[in-house]
């Protein structure tokens, strides 16, 4: 479903993306993981083109994201993605918020989209917070609202850019809840994040990156026990059991 | 010290109904004004950026006074025969000095605005075109929604002293609050009852509107509710 | 326009002088910086008794700063030209009214940018200073004033810019500063007011920009040899 091909990004002089190929297939749980600085953020914000790239392509359901006469709002239309700041809109309540998409992009009754809405905080666990502004909310309650958000015009595909690490400890469990159950449900996802818990219950594959580079893909129970790539050895040996 | 008559109160009160209304009619100019030289600015083509900055800087080096002189003394020269007589026939003074009590203003809130802009992350952009916004949605729905509740105060700020400075009207004969005092006082002498009066008007109309910016301000600002973790 | 500049120039830049008293943008500049130097000490002095342990000084001054604050700088202007000869019991010319308004208005809102200065230095630093020993205004006097003071300096230089373009105002009460020669100018060529006011629109855009902007030059330069020093 999402295919990136020998995808390579500078920034400036920095080689930030090195010939990175991934496919995900439709229904997948993708983890991608690695060391900061190693370039995942920026992989999976090229995806949306949120982040352009200077060599290689990216197709989303077979069609190329750079062609000529894409149309750039359409397709970030079909991506759900979750910052790590969370990014909602504080002059708007939460479900303004949530309906924002559907409503004011897309032109859907407004009715439909309040319905939809409703559902999509009952999912979250947020239904009773619907009239309440961001700037009431916890960082665990925003960062759920705004997967709901992202969930408004039920995309096919969902990228998570380390959701969970703006956040208190404590907050952490309850938006990974809501992370698993959209992947129990069937979607396709790809997640950037340090959560290894997260990674050994749900996901398909994780992939290690590291200087720019995908260094390994592997099943969880694989990775998690006998990584192959040195690196990927050091980086699980510090996540496991953090020096110092 | 003798106080005033019914009559000179009730010219000191057409004086404040003209100084109400100048102030009105210059404010919505102002703004709408201003809303242009920003979005002109915000498209970052060199010839728009320079034009407004150039506005902006004259604007804000040119006393407000001579400026009204000028769209008054100045201004008709360039009009042809007909326009320039009909302006005279039709209250010149009053329009002439809105103008340039507008224009003057519109350069600071033009600036409180893109400071406004400036202040909002731009994440916030980020996370409206990640949900396929177009650049304009997000500027209508996101940005500048955000832009206008946080420039709240300073605008309360501007919107004072456009009230003040419409007693600079005065000078070309506009006969608000301040030009009624003075003629007021000019015949009878009753200076501390005159101005006395004119001055406690000038605190009522001042007070009004900053009541009305905090009401729109706790209404419209950012942060309601206490603060996320 | 450059052949009325050229004749009249003269007049514009030191009015009658000296066949005459000084005026034009010199006098000006002379206003500007007598008002904003005299409205120094009394910003301060209004500033401390806004902060002051006395309720009623407290009080009191904050009346006074409200009050100006919330009137027209040409009404304060008519104030002082009735108010300051019954104060000194003589007949004052139209300059020192002019001086004596500024100072007012400026010290108004100067003591108001002091007093947040004031309350903006941690509480910390007083409680340090009380708990050695030392008393209350010496504690103001040597801790808490000179931090205040630090970050009002800056601003010292865009109140001059202001205070020059308040100074316009002694137009209306017959100062021969500035805009009250080019009147007379306008008056003497009577077929030109276009040029006239445009050209004394330029004079101050010309002299308020280049100050401000070498001023604001001057000011990096200060702060900069502060940092390293």
């Amino acid at each position: 479903m999402i295919n990136l091909e020998k995808v390579n990004k500078w920034y400036g002089a920095h080689h930030v993306l090195k010939d990175v190929d991934l496919s995900v297939a439709r229904g997948e749980v993708l983890v991608v993981c690695g060391p900061s600085g190693s370039g995942k953020s920026t992989m999976i914000r090229t995806i949306n083109r949120l982040e352009p790239i200077e060599q290689g392509r990216i197709l989303i359901d077979g069609a190329d994201i750079y062609a000529k006469g894409t149309n750039l709002n359409a397709l970030r239309q079909k991506i759900g993605f979750v910052f790590q700041q969370f990014n909602l809109f504080p002059h708007m309540s939460v479900l303004e918020n949530v309906i924002f998409a559907p409503v004011s992009i897309c032109k859907q009754p407004r009715k439909q989209a309040v319905e939809l809405a409703r559902g999509l905080l009952a999912r979250v666990g947020l239904e009773h917070k619907i009239d309440a502004y961001p700037g009431s909310l916890s960082g665990g309650q925003q960062q759920r609202v705004a997967i709901a958000r992202a969930l408004a015009l039920q995309p096919p595909v969902m990228l998570f850019d380390e959701p969970t690490s703006a956040l208190d400890p404590e907050m952490v469990g309850e938006v990974l809840q809501v992370m698993k159950g959209l992947a129990k449900d069937g979607m396709t996802m790809v997640c950037v994040t340090h959560e290894m818990g997260f990674a050994r219950d749900v996901c398909d594959r994780v992939v290690f990156m590291d200087g720019g580079e995908i260094l390994e893909m592997d099943t969880p129970e694989r990775f998690f026990s006998a990584p192959s790539h040195p690196r990927a050895q050091r980086f699980l040996a510090d996540i496991l059991h953090p020096r110092g | 010290m003798n106080l005033l008559d019914a009559t000179q109160y009730q010219l000191l009160l057409s004086g404040m109904a003209v100084t109400v209304q100048l102030f009105l009619v210059a404010w919505v100019m102002a703004f709408a004004i201003a809303v242009t030289l920003v979005v002109v600015r915000a498209t970052d083509l060199a010839p728009c950026r320079w034009l407004v900055d150039a506005y902006v800087e004259y604007h804000r080096n040119v006393p407000l006074l001579v400026q009204v002189l000028f769209w008054y003394f100045g201004m008709p020269e360039l009009l042809p025969e007909g326009f320039r007589m009909w302006l005279y026939q039709h209250n010149a003074e009053m329009s002439l000095a809105a103008i340039a009590l507008a224009l003057g203003s519109a350069a600071y809130i033009a600036e409180d605005i893109r400071s406004g802009l400036r202040a909002i992350p731009g994440t916030q952009f980020e996370a409206a075109r990640a949900l396929g916004a177009s650049y304009l949605q997000c500027m209508r729905f996101v940005i500048v929604p955000q832009a206008l509740r946080i420039s709240i105060p300073p605008l309360v700020g501007r919107a004072l002293l456009l009230f003040k400075n419409t007693s600079v009207a005065m000078a070309i004969g506009v006969m608000e609050l301040t030009y009624q005092a003075r003629e007021i006082e000019n015949e009878t002498y009753r200076t501390f009852a005159t101005f006395g009066a004119a001055t406690i008007m000038y605190l009522l109309g001042s007070f009004l509107i900053m009541l009305i910016g905090s009401r729109i301000y706790d209404r419209y600002r950012l942060n309601r509710g206490g603060h996320g973790a | 326009m450059l052949d009325v500049l050229s004749q009249y120039w003269p007049t514009l830049l030191v009015g009658q002088y000296p066949n005459g008293p000084l005026g034009g943008l010199a006098l000006t500049l002379i206003l500007a910086a007598c008002g904003l130097a005299l409205s120094l000490p009394l910003a301060l002095l209004i500033a401390l008794a806004r902060v002051s342990p006395y309720g009623w000084l407290r009080t009191a001054s904050k009346a006074l700063v409200n009050v100006v604050r919330g009137m027209p700088l040409l009404m304060l202007i008519f104030w002082a030209y009735f108010v300051v000869p019954k104060l000194t019991g003589q007949v004052v010319s139209g300059f020192w009214t002019l001086i004596f308004a500024l100072v007012v208005y400026e010290s108004a809102y100067l003591s108001e940018v002091i007093r947040s200065g004031i309350e903006a230095v941690p509480r910390g630093q007083i409680e340090a200073s009380r708990s050695l020993g030392v008393g209350y205004w010496t504690t103001m006097r040597r801790v808490v004033l000179p931090q205040a003071l630090f970050n009002v300096l800056p601003s010292m230089t865009s109140q001059f810019v202001s205070t020059i373009k308040e100074t316009s105002l002694g137009y209306v009460i017959s100062v021969n500063e500035l805009t009250f020669a080019a009147n007379q100018v306008n008056n003497l060529v009577l077929t030109k007011p276009l040029q006239v006011f445009g050209i004394l629109a330029i004079i101050y855009f010309l002299v308020c920009f280049s100050l401000s902007r070498g001023l604001s030059w001057l000011d990096l330069r200060i702060r900069r040899s502060r940092a390293m020093a």
